[in-house]
Order: C-alpha cells, then sequence, then structure tokens
C-alpha cells in the first residue's frame, strides 16, 4: 500500500512537470506513518470489538449454554411465537405508514416550494430527537384513561393503552421520519427540471412519479424501510410505556427478553434475543447489499 | 417579458408539477394524527399542572439526581465516542486493510439491534460474573450496575451516530491541504490539529450531539446495566416510567417536559455552535 501512495505522489508531480521536488514529498519518516496507522486500524479494532461484537458473543453463547433442547424450548414457546408475531405486525405497519408518509412527503418538500417548508421538515424530524419513553408517554397522556381521549374512547369501548394498537401506534410514532429522511436528500438534489419538463409535456401525476421520480428513489426508498424495519423491530422504551406488558397480548419481542432476563431466567432471555441477534445481522448485512448496488 | 409572466404564475400559485394538494395533504394529516397530536398532549397535562406543583417534583432530590445522572453520563460517553468515533471514521476513509467492508457494515450494529438485547448482554458482560467485569472487579472496579456501567451503554448505542456524520466529511476533504502543510514542514501532529481537525469539527460536535441527545434519551439499554439504585444509578427517562408505574401522570410529564426541554436546548446550542463555526471558516 505504501508503495503505491509514493507512486501517486510521484506521477502527480511528474505530470505537473516539477519532477525537483520529488525528494521532498517523500515522506521523510516513513516508519513512523507506518506505525500510526497500524495503531490507528487496531485501536479501532479493538473499541469496535469491545463494544459491539463482544455482546452478540455473550448472546450466543448464553442462549447455547444449556444446550440445544433448551434453546428450541425457549424459542418455540407459545409466549415467544406470540411476542414473535406482534413485532412483526407493528414493524409492517411501521413500514407501511413510513413509506406512504416518505413518499409523499419528500415529494412535497422537494418539489413544491411554499411558505413553511422549513417548519414542516423541521416537525418531521420531531419523533427522531424525542426520548422513547416520553414518545409512550404522550400516547397514554392522549388515548389513556386520564387523557383528553379516554372517555371517548371508553364510551365506544375502543382499548388503544396497554393493547395492541398502542403497541402499533408507538412504533409508528419512534420511525416516523426515517424513510422520509433517505428520501428527501436523494430528490432534493435531484432538482424538479425533470418532473417539470415531463408535466409540460403533458404527462399526469401518477406517471411523473412512476417514470420519472420513483427511478431516482428505489434505492433510497429500500434503504429507509431496512432502517424502518430494524428500529421497529427493536423499540423498547416507547413500547415499554404503552404495552402494560401483558403475556402473549401485547407483548413485543424486546419486551418478551425484558420478561425473562427480570424472572431471572437468563438463558431464555438470551434464547429469545438471538432471534433478534439474527434479524439485526440480516438487517446489516441487507443494508450493505442495498448501500452497494446503489452505489 | 418572459420572467414577468413566471412572476404571474407564481403570485396565482400555479404549479407546473401535478399533485401539490394530494401530497401535501397526505403529509398534513398523517404527520397531524400520527405525531403532532399526541404531542399536544403533553402540553395539555402540563398546563394542569401548577407552576408551584411542577417545581415541587422538578427539584426533588430524587430528579434531580436522575437528571444529573443522565446528563453527566451521556456527556462523557459522547465525548469517548467523538474521540473513537473520528478515529473510526480516518481509519475507514483513509486506510485500506483487510475487511474493511465488515468492519463498515459493523458500525451500524447498534441502529440494528434492540436496545433490550444489548442491554441485557451488556450487563452480563460486565457484571462481576462477566468476561470484562470479572476482570476489573478483581482489581475493585465494579462496571455493571454503576455510573461507568451506564456510560458503557450509552457509548454503545452513540457510536454509529459520530461515525456516520464524520465520515462523509472526511472523504470531502481535499487532501492537497495536507500535503502543502507536509510540504511546508508541518508536522503530522500539526497538520492534523490545524488541518483536518477544524475542516471536521462542525461535523465532529454534529455527532457529538446526537450522541449526547440519544444518550439523554436512551431507556431500554441503560435499564439493565444501571440497576436503578435511587439517587445513584437512576436515569431520567426511568424516573419517567416508575412514575408512570405509580399512576403519578403528572409528575411524569413534568420530568419529560423538563426532558425534553433540555434536548432541545442542546440541539440549539449545536445548531448555533455549528452555523457560527461556518460563517467564521468562510470568513
Amino acid at each position: 500500500m505504501s508503495e503505491n501512495k509514493q507512486e501517486i505522489y510521484q506521477q502527480d508531480i511528474v505530470g505537473d512537470g516539477v519532477h525537483s521536488i520529488q525528494k521532498v514529498i517523500e515522506p521523510p519518516k516513513y516508519d513512523s506513518s507506518n506505525a500510526v496507522k497500524y495503531v490507528l486500524i487496531g485501536l479501532s479494532t479493538l473499541f469496535l470489538f469491545v463494544m459491539l461484537i463482544l455482546p452478540l458473543i455473550v448472546v450466543i453463547t448464553n442462549a447455547l449454554r444449556d444446550g440445544w433442547a433448551a434453546y428450541k424450548d425457549a424459542v418455540l414457546d407459545k409466549y415467544t411465537i406470540k411476542a414473535l408475531q406482534l413485532t412483526l405486525l407493528a414493524t409492517a405497519c411501521a413500514v407501511a405508514v413510513n413509506t406512504i408518509f416518505g413518499l409523499f412527503a419528500s415529494f412535497l418538500l422537494s418539489k413544491f416550494y411554499f411558505r413553511g417548508r422549513q417548519v414542516l421538515a423541521a416537525l418531521i424530524d420531531i419523533p427522531f430527537s424525542i426520548s422513547p419513553v416520553i414518545a409512550g408517554l404522550i400516547f397514554i397522556l392522549t388515548f389513556g384513561n386520564i387523557g383528553w381521549m379516554g372517555d371517548f374512547l371508553k364510551t365506544y369501548h375502543i382499548k388503544i393503552v396497554f393493547a395492541v394498537p398502542g403497541v402499533i401506534l408507538a412504533t409508528v410514532f419512534v420511525t416516523f421520519p426515517f424513510v422520509f429522511r433517505e428520501l428527501f436528500p436523494v430528490l432534493n438534489a435531484q432538482g424538479k427540471d425533470e418532473e417539470e419538463a415531463a408535466a409540460l409535456m403533458g404527462a399526469g401525476g401518477f406517471t411523473i412519479f412512476r417514470r420519472i421520480t420513483f427511478p431516482h428513489i428505489k434505492w433510497a426508498l429500500l434503504y429507509g424501510v431496512i432502517l424502518c424495519t430494524a428500529r421497529a423491530m427493536g423499540e423498547f422504551g416507547a413500547v415499554s410505556v404503552i404495552s402494560g406488558h401483558l403475556r402473549g397480548k401485547t407483548n413485543t419481542l424486546p419486551l418478551h427478553v425484558e420478561i425473562l432476563y427480570n424472572e431471572f431466567n437468563t438463558m431464555a432471555a438470551f434464547a429469545v434475543s438471538s432471534i433478534l441477534v439474527i434479524l439485526a445481522v440480516l438487517i446489516l448485512i441487507a443494508r450493505s447489499i442495498v448501500e452497494w448496488k446503489a452505489k | 417579458m418572459e420572467q414577468q409572466i413566471v412572476k404571474v404564475k407564481n403570485k396565482k400559485g400555479v404549479r407546473v408539477i401535478p399533485g401539490f394538494g394530494l401530497s401535501l395533504g397526505v403529509t398534513l394529516a398523517m404527520l397531524g394524527t400520527l405525531v403532532l397530536i399526541p404531542l399536544t398532549s403533553i402540553i395539555i397535562s402540563a398546563s394542569g399542572l401548577s407552576i408551584r406543583e411542577f417545581a415541587e417534583v422538578v427539584t426533588s432530590k430524587q430528579i434531580v439526581s436522575g437528571y444529573v445522572v443522565s446528563l453527566s453520563c451521556a456527556f462523557v460517553a459522547a465525548l469517548i465516542n467523538a474521540f473513537f468515533g473520528l478515529m473510526i471514521a480516518w481509519v475507514l476513509v483513509r486506510y485500506q486493510f483487510p475487511y474493511k467492508r465488515l468492519m463498515d457494515g459493523i458500525i451500524e450494529l447498534p441502529f440494528a439491534l434492540p436496545t433490550a438485547v444489548a442491554g441485557i448482554s451488556l450487563t452480563y458482560l460486565y457484571s462481576d460474573k462477566g468476561w470484562i467485569g470479572a476482570a476489573f472487579s478483581k482489581v475493585g472496579i465494579k462496571i455493571a450496575y454503576t455510573k461507568i456501567g451506564i456510560t458503557i451503554a450509552m457509548i454503545f448505542i452513540g457510536i454509529p451516530f459520530v461515525v456516520r456524520t464524520v465520515q462523509p466529511v472526511l472523504e470531502k476533504l481535499d487532501r492537497q491541504y495536507e500535503e502543502a502543510a507536509a510540504m511546508l514542514g508541518a508536522s503530522r501532529i500539526y497538520t492534523f490539529f490545524r488541518v483536518v481537525l477544524p475542516e471536521v469539527f462542525p461535523a465532529l460536535l454534529a455527532g457529538f450531539g446526537l450522541a449526547f441527545a440519544r444518550g439523554i434519551g436512551e431507556y431500554g439499554s441503560v435499564v439493565f446495566i444501571a440497576g436503578n439504585i435511587p439517587y445513584e444509578t437512576q436515569i431520567a427517562p426511568l424516573l419517567i416510567m416508575a412514575k408512570l408505574e405509580q399512576y403519578k401522570y403528572a409528575d411524569a410529564t413534568a420530568i419529560a417536559l423538563v426532558l425534553l426541554l433540555l434536548s432541545f436546548l442542546l440541539m440549539l446550542m449545536i445548531n448555533s455552535v455549528q452555523i457560527y463555526m461556518q460563517k467564521f471558516s468562510k470568513g
């Protein structure tokens, strides 16, 4: 590598026609710069290994600590399956809402100029900067017994807090800006000339979107969906506040992990965690593939 | 003449691209029902509190210590993340080495891994029985169930924010300046502090701010390792949770409101420093 570097330096200089400086530019303290490089790579690797990889290894080793049969029992437990189903349902809802909102909002904010555009963009980002616990709290304050919609919901026997709709709403809230945040920069950079040309040539709204806008954003959309899935699947704080921890009813996988852990059933907690670890790794791989394809 | 036509068109609000009304409608409807209306509840709920009640809750010893624990641990974690994040971003941008792509992919793990899983795993790792915790407890240092543990959990969740904000800026940074500095006789350290750092500093600050804000609000990965000892390792989000479990909604709202205000102020501060620095660097 260091050889290459030197060559590039030399070529640059030859290209500029300044042969005489060649010697001055050759890094004088060659050994020390290489040492710095390896120390930095080493330190970064060590940091990432201890902080990120080791926790994953802990999950896997503890999940399999009591053997394969115990692991299978914990993973195929009735409540685990129920929790997985709810997690998948909440994630699917979050992704659906995210995609629809992300497409409309990013199209709106990148193709049209109107008063309050900046304010709208700032409002969309709110869920991103709020503590998940507060996100859960606001739904309790809205739909709970003491909430201002509490009486209304009671008369119609609609249950949101401590029920599945609450879990879904909280998940949707915390993931709300994800797809928008991926799409908006891409659409903004693309400008609106192409859409305007298409419109002037007589294309309808949907055709413009399908033929002009969408091809620009398909990878960004997929990327946003992946990020949204990751966050929705793992959301803990907001869902924890609003779910009421009803086993088999409003328990998502991360909440199920917490219950098992607090019951000192550590092995089962790690076994259930391992499902989430596998999903997380799959998401990371998908993310890398999408990023690579997009390039 | 042509310009005038365009102007008139804009004044009337005629837009060439169709779909403005639909987009605006869908965006506002979804944002309103799913985010803004629930969010106003916290203000409605807080308006039911008198100022005296509010102050009483927020200044009680337990709550203040919660804020202090959250802020101090998140601050230290964000500082450590700023240091390592800059280093990792530098390594990823400037060096070629085996498994670099893998390293790049792993950075995002804290985004993808559910916080509860990270929480129990870190707790196990740093408890007296765990691989790292055992080594430290021999020397007499307890990590899990102390502020050190909380800080470690916050480092875990904050690291991608710094790396991912600094990385693009470093990629764009023209190496000519460093070469020029080297030619003029500057040492590598001097070059780093006087040439590279000023360029990446706004991004580094933004990453620091994001990691800091995330640390303050974080719940899932921190509760397990915190151990929740009153006045010692109770973080502010946990106190909101505890109040909710006692059905003290007003208290929970008060704590949440101060927390929201703190993170808002933090973001404002970081944004203004960034704007100031951008103006300053442009002359």
